[in-house]
């Protein structure tokens, strides 16, 4: 796993405090417990699942920053959720994929400063 | 059917972890599964509202009320809540003293369970690979690089964390408050010192 003098990051200074350092990784930690709380998974169900993966796919990070830290955690964490969803059968990963396409061409087709809309229709213009 | 997000971003591109994250928000609302009023009340409540005061809290009562020590030590899961501090994950609360002896320290080596209900979210480090693999391996030399060293004679216990139970540090109280209040008390409790990375301020030592 890690090397044994690998230092431990975010211990003082400016990366010590924030939990989050995108939007997308607070809405990501978010679903995840409202998920919980409606009953979709147990939480030690979620810990099994997170876990795994965090000891699985995960090399050493290679920068030793706070944000490169908390990235690779909450890609981790956002996998073992689309993951989970998938064995659930709430989400079908192909649909995922699909929705993420249209939110990305809705976001470039609308002009800067105009909320972005997401519309089924765009997804038709995908790639052959 | 469009829906309105007004996301905040200054470009046109959407990076392809927000665009996930969105993805699985619209399906699950769409599903009805999640609502994403409810969404931001859990950042807002997680970020603003549950954070380690209330486990400074916990522990400075148990400095100066007796009754209250021997509850948080028989059934912290129960003393804890009694102050109203509940885990939303249904895990047991352990609390766990440092005395001259025995200093404890806490950590989550699959992955991070931490007592969200007392302490908050975890800090970046506590999440991290390096003090997840290294804390039970060298506690003394992780200590170290928190600026923590504790004399030859004291032991280092490591509590790993699981997903049904965590751990609170209850740190050893500063010589020269007798006769404070807990309020007063409860400042001298640093999140690390829960933790066990950090031992409670001394009184007059910088925050």
């Amino acid at each position: 796993m890690s090397a044994p003098d690998t230092p431990i990051p975010g211990i003082t200074g400016a990366g010590a405090e924030p939990h989050f350092f995108a939007p997308w990784q607070a809405k990501a930690f978010a679903l995840t417990i409202a998920l919980h709380e409606a009953g979709t998974f147990t939480w030690p169900e979620w810990a099994a699942a997170f876990s795994e993966r965090l000891h699985s796919d995960i090399a050493p990070p290679t920068a030793t920053s706070s944000a490169d830290h908390a990235e690779q955690y909450f890609t981790a964490w956002l996998a073992t959720l689309e993951a989970l969803l998938a064995r659930l059968a709430l989400t079908d990963p192909a649909q995922v994929a699909e929705a993420a396409q249209i939110w990305q061409r809705a976001a470039h087709a609308t002009p800067h400063g105009q909320p972005i809309l997401f519309e089924r229709g765009l997804a038709d213009r995908k790639d052959s | 059917m469009p829906h309105d997000h007004d996301h905040d971003h200054d470009g046109s591109e959407l990076d392809e972890m927000t665009a996930r994250v969105m993805a699985l928000e619209t399906l699950l609302t769409e599903k009805g599964i999640v609502d994403p009023a409810a969404l931001d009340v859990i950042i807002e409540t997680y970020e603003t509202k549950i954070g380690p005061h209330n486990g400074a809290t916990v522990v400075a009562r148990a400095w100066s009320d007796p009754e209250f020590h021997d509850w948080l030590a028989r059934d912290a899961t129960a003393a804890i809540a009694a102050m109203g501090f509940t885990g939303r994950q249904g895990e047991h609360m352990q609390a766990v003293f440092n005395s001259p002896e025995c200093h404890n320290m806490v950590v989550c080596t699959l992955c991070s369970c931490y007592p969200w209900s007392v302490l908050g979210l975890p800090p970046v480090w506590y999440k991290s690979m390096p003090y997840r693999a290294r804390a039970v391996r060298e506690p003394r030399a992780v200590l170290a690089e928190f600026g923590v060293t504790l004399p030859d004679t004291t032991k280092v216990r490591v509590w790993d964390s699981t997903a049904e139970m965590r751990y609170l540090v209850v740190p050893m109280r500063p010589s020269g408050t007798e006769g404070w209040s807990a309020e007063a008390l409860a400042e001298l409790v640093s999140r690390n010192s829960m933790i066990g990375t950090g031992l409670a301020r001394a009184p007059g030592a910088a925050q």
